[in-house]
């Protein structure tokens, strides 16, 4: 029984055809999976339909053994699902600050730990704290995604892609602090251009295919998997 | 010295007085204009109408308050009915939005189907507000006329020339800026005001935040009418109230938001400005002012008038097809309309 | 029902609606009606070319209107011959000292590199070509506009027969069209909205105030008639004879006989107007049209000038209102630049568009009639509905005079309400637009 769990997805964006073809995706508290595969696999479309943004024909998702298949994804925001876009996923216009308080929009209670956590993992975002997030570099707005993210105070965070458009060193040093979240017993369900690097911190890593399972297996087994390796890890 | 002094007043008489005040009052429509562009993405083409109804609701409330002999000193009896006003046309905007605008929010319609819808409610309100008060002039100002008479500064200064602030003119800007610093405030620190703003930057991930986009809509809404509202309710007791020229408003108020920069708060009031002290610079005759700076036996004798008033609403719009080309984001940056 | 049955039907109602108003009222208030709905549907023809082919949120149709309204003033009035004399010389020369500005603003954008110093030299050209043109405008006003002031004040026309002005109406209006278009149309729909709505408030505001042109809200009344006159009607033989045939008294006969020649000249304007939108509508360009309103970035990437494109159509459609104009201003017999009014004028015609079905020529004729009918009628449906509303009510009562004074505001309401009903539950409008299959 995982603590978060999409079973048989199956769906796509309208009335189009399925994308997900029968899709399996669950991470554990304090584990990190990894979604891979080529261009068009469904990576984003998976993980999107476990935040629920998109109508499921079949399957369900199981948040702590509660069925929430037919929960909006704010919603699921309120019951502790956080979700960090691929693009546009700061406010702009509005200093860092400002994105991690909104990030605590729903939270009644005082909220200054949760800040001070954030500002100790990302240290630079303290620095630039009075900056619009806007005119920040790409690396330090994923930071300022992901923080904002995590001022919910999630149990599931989803990120798309944290690492695209970014620097190999960003990249590494994100990757690091990602590991950081998920020690602090947070789930951490991702989807990765970056399949070896990510694969290298994946707790469980998923192989998609054309909408659906290839390969499903720890990330370091992947890794070391022949077939993975030819086909989807370049050799 | 004497004729610099008298030139500097006579311009504050005819150019800065009138545009601070003018200014003041576009700004305040502008300010609700682009809130609602901001939070809903559409040019509310009623929101002169809006202005209309508030005012109207201000004057009836005012006259009852009159004839049962209620006052408030030396300022207008209408600051006491404002808020009457205020709240009714929050509450029809609340509606029109409830039963016109939510169904194509939930459609995810195009902008401008919003802006078509807001032409709807525009006729109906003009409408209503006709039927209620009817299309002719009202004046409802009462209590102290003026805050600085011509006669009694000429006396106090020695000079020729004299000012003349209207207590209608010295309240608008004392208003606008206390209305301004609330409304900046609620922005900046409050928990809604953070929400509207993050909500107009980035909507899916406002949404991903947890806010509510119903209430954010809801309160904007509500700003923007008590702002038409106290706008109206000054440019009616500086001026007049007419419903037309209410609906003619929308055109300056407009070109000051764009013009400023639409969805952008401080550009709604820069471009108010901006508007205001052009239409009043570019259509003031300067003969006076220029016969007491020019030396003698050089005094123009034309008006010196760049542009006959009539031309008013050329200025604005001269202005904002110019922002429009150059810097189509407006002076301070705002989105850029799709 | 099928759609072409529906819309038989829905034209078949609207003329039995303005044969029960001839019954019911006058046979003259249904044909004055009529006349009015005809040009509507003219109005609504030219929007519905920008809207519905093309997608182009133009509020503007007022100034057009009113332009192809002062083109029948100038057309058909003589030219006051005293006012030239007195100051069409410096008229002229202030004409052509706008030219000479603007061709000296034009050398300066040629020949000057980009810069500062050529923002400062065009800069400075403006103010001198202003102070220029001053100098012989003002002279030139005050003489023209102090000719017989009571009578005339301005320079009259050009004493040509008035019809020749609904072309001339819709070449005015297309002039002013391609201008406003160069400018405007790169913007998306709010921009154009407000762009539009401004210019057509500018075009107002220069015929109220340009006396010397237009008299201004002085008002130019009598213009020369495309038909004839009731009086002569009535003294001619023929007509008298005439109407004894039809049993009718010659001075009611002469007022509908003379609207029916109304009748005539619009129907032939809105038949051949009607008749070539259909075929541009369906023709390879009516097809590439409705392309780049569906699919603009795909049109675009096909290498379709959508602005090119955008122009045209707008110059087109703002001619057709431009001619709905004049013949509006035609029917009148005056120009009165004081009564354009931009809900009348742009917003109504609007609703005419939207309520008949955007895209849809046919929608949009219908539109026309049904809005036009409703508006006019409104009035005596608002009162008859506050008389019985206050039927009840002391006579003496304030409330039922309020009531019953405001009636004629129930029309915007109505308006308001039809447009938003319309778009909630019947977006497509009462004759939706024919999607045509490519073969």
């Amino acid at each position: 029984m995982s603590f978060l769990i999409g079973e048989n997805m199956i769906g796509g964006y309208g009335s189009a055809d399925n994308i997900l073809k029968g899709c399996t995706l669950s991470v554990e508290r304090g584990q990190i999976a990894v979604i891979v595969g080529p261009n068009g696999a469904g990576k984003s479309t998976g993980m999107k339909a476990v935040f629920g943004m998109l109508n499921l024909r079949e399957g369900s998702v199981k948040l702590d053994g509660k069925d929430i298949t037919n929960l909006k994804p704010q919603e699921r925001v309120n019951i502790g699902m956080a979700f960090v876009p691929q693009t546009h996923n700061v406010f702009g216009g509005m200093s860092v600050e400002e994105n991690l308080i909104i990030g605590a929009y729903r939270r009644e209670d005082d909220f200054s730990d949760t800040m001070a956590q954030v500002y100790d993992l990302f240290p630079i975002l303290k620095e630039k704290r009075h900056q619009p997030a806007g005119e920040l570099s790409g690396g330090q707005r994923q930071q300022v995604a992901v923080g904002r993210a995590l001022m919910t105070q999630p149990s599931v965070l989803m990120l798309d892609e944290p690492t695209a458009g970014v620097s190999p060193i960003v990249m590494d040093e994100l990757f690091d602090r990602i590991i950081e979240i998920r020690n602090s017993g947070i789930a951490i369900l991702m989807v990765e251009q970056n399949a070896r690097q990510a694969l290298n911190i994946a707790d469980v890593g998923y192989v998609l295919v054309n909408g659906s399972n290839r390969f499903t297996d720890t990330g370091q087994a992947l890794l070391e998997n022949p077939e993975v390796r030819k086909s989807f890890l370049g050799g | 010295m004497e004729d610099i002094l008298n030139s500097i007043i006579l311009l504050a008489n005819f150019v800065i007085v009138p545009g601070m005040t003018y200014g003041s009052q576009l700004a305040l429509g502008a300010l609700g204009v682009t809130l609602i562009y901001g939070i809903l993405r559409f040019s509310n083409f009623a929101h002169g109408e809006t202005m209309a109804f508030g005012t109207m609701i201000t004057i009836m409330v005012t006259w009852f308050m009159q004839s049962v002999g209620i006052s408030f000193g030396p300022l207008p009896t209408a600051l006491l009915a404002l808020p009457f006003g205020a709240a009714a046309a929050v509450a029809i905007v609340l509606f029109s939005d409830r039963v016109v605008y939510k169904y194509y929010r939930e459609k995810k319609s195009n902008a401008v189907f919003f802006l078509i819808a807001s032409i709807g409610i525009m006729f109906v309100m003009n409408g209503i507000v006709r039927f209620i008060i009817g299309p002719k002039e009202q004046r409802f100002a009462d209590g102290e006329r003026f805050i600085i008479k011509a006669r009694e500064f000429k006396q106090m200064t020695g000079l020729s020339e004299g000012l003349t602030i209207k207590m209608t003119q010295g309240l608008t800007v004392v208003i606008t800026i206390i209305v301004v610093y609330a409304l900046f405030r609620f922005l900046q620190h409050s928990k809604m005001g953070r929400a509207m703003r993050a909500y107009s930057d980035n909507e899916d991930l406002a949404l991903l935040s947890g806010i509510n986009p119903e209430k954010v809509v809801k309160i904007t809404w509500a700003i923007a009418a008590v702002l038409a509202t106290i706008a109206g309710v000054l440019y009616g007791l500086d001026k007049s109230f007419k419903p037309f020229t209410y609906f003619q408003l929308l055109l300056p108020i407009f070109a000051a938001a764009i013009v400023g920069g639409v969805g952008n708060p401080i550009g709604a009031i820069l471009g108010g400005f901006v508007i205001a002290f052009s239409e009043v610079t570019v259509t003031y005759a300067y003969k006076k002012f220029l016969k007491y700076l020019a030396p003698e036996g050089m005094e123009p004798d034309s008006l010196m008038q760049l542009l006959s008033t009539d031309y008013k609403f050329a200025v604005s719009f001269i202005i904002l097809v110019v922002v429009l080309l150059v810097r189509p984001t407006g002076i301070l940056k705002g989105r850029v309309l799709e | 029902m099928t759609q072409t049955t529906k819309n038989f039907v829905y034209f078949a109602i609207m003329a039995g609606l303005l044969v029960a108003v001839g019954v019911i009222q006058s046979w003259s208030v249904s044909l004055s009606i009529f006349n009015l709905c005809l040009i509507s549907a003219v109005m609504a023809l030219g929007v519905n070319m920008q809207w519905g082919y093309a997608g182009l949120f133009n509020v503007g149709m007022m100034g057009f209107a009113a332009i192809g309204g002062v083109a029948a003033m100038l057309v058909s009035m003589p030219p006051v011959t005293a006012a030239w004399a007195n100051g069409g010389g410096d008229l002229m020369m202030s004409g052509l000292m706008v030219v000479v500005t603007v061709l000296a603003i034009i050398l300066i954008l040629r020949k000057m590199p980009k810069g500062k110093k050529r923002n400062y030299t065009i800069a400075a050209a403006v103010i001198a070509g202003y102070f220029l043109i001053r100098h012989f405008y003002d002279p030139a006003v005050g003489a023209i506009e102090s000719t017989e002031a009571a009578k005339y004040g301005y320079l009259g026309g050009l004493g040509m027969p008035i019809l020749f002005s609904w072309i001339i109406g819709g070449l005015f209006a297309a002039g002013a069209a391609w201008l406003i278009g160069k400018i405007s149309l790169g913007l998306r729909a709010d921009y154009l909205a407000i762009a539009t709505l401004g210019i057509s408030e500018i075009v107002i505001a220069i015929l109220k105030n340009e006396d010397w042109l237009t008299r201004g809200v002085k008002n130019v009344t009598g213009l020369p008639r495309p038909v004839p006159y009731e009086v002569d009607l009535q003294a001619s033989e023929w007509f008298i004879n005439l109407s004894a045939t039809f049993g009718a008294d010659p001075i009611e006969a002469s007022s509908i006989f003379v609207k029916l020649c109304y009748t005539v000249l619009f129907m032939v304007v809105l038949g051949v107007i009607l008749y070539l939108s259909e075929r541009a509508l369906n023709s390879p360009w009516g097809r590439m049209m409705r392309a780049i309103r569906d699919r603009r970035d795909a049109a675009s990437a096909m290498g379709k000038d959508v602005k090119a494109r955008h122009l045209q159509i707008f110059v087109i459609g703002s001619a057709v209102v431009g001619i709905a104009g004049a013949m509006l201003t035609t029917l009148d017999g005056q120009f009165t630049p004081g009564t354009y009014n931009p809900l009348r004028y742009t917003f109504l015609i609007w609703v005419m568009v939207i309520v008949g079905g955007s895209g849809n020529n046919w929608g949009a004729v219908l539109g026309g009639f049904v809005i036009w009918f409703l508006w006019v009628e409104a009035e005596p449906i608002g009162l008859f509905v506050m008389e019985v509303v206050t039927s009840g009510m002391d006579d003496g009562s304030a409330l039922k005079a309020h009531l019953i004074e405001s009636a004629a505001h129930m029309r915007m309401i109505m308006m308001g309400s039809i447009l938003l009903l319309v778009m909630r539950f019947s977006p497509k409008g009462l004759m939706p637009e024919v999607v045509r299959h490519h073969d």
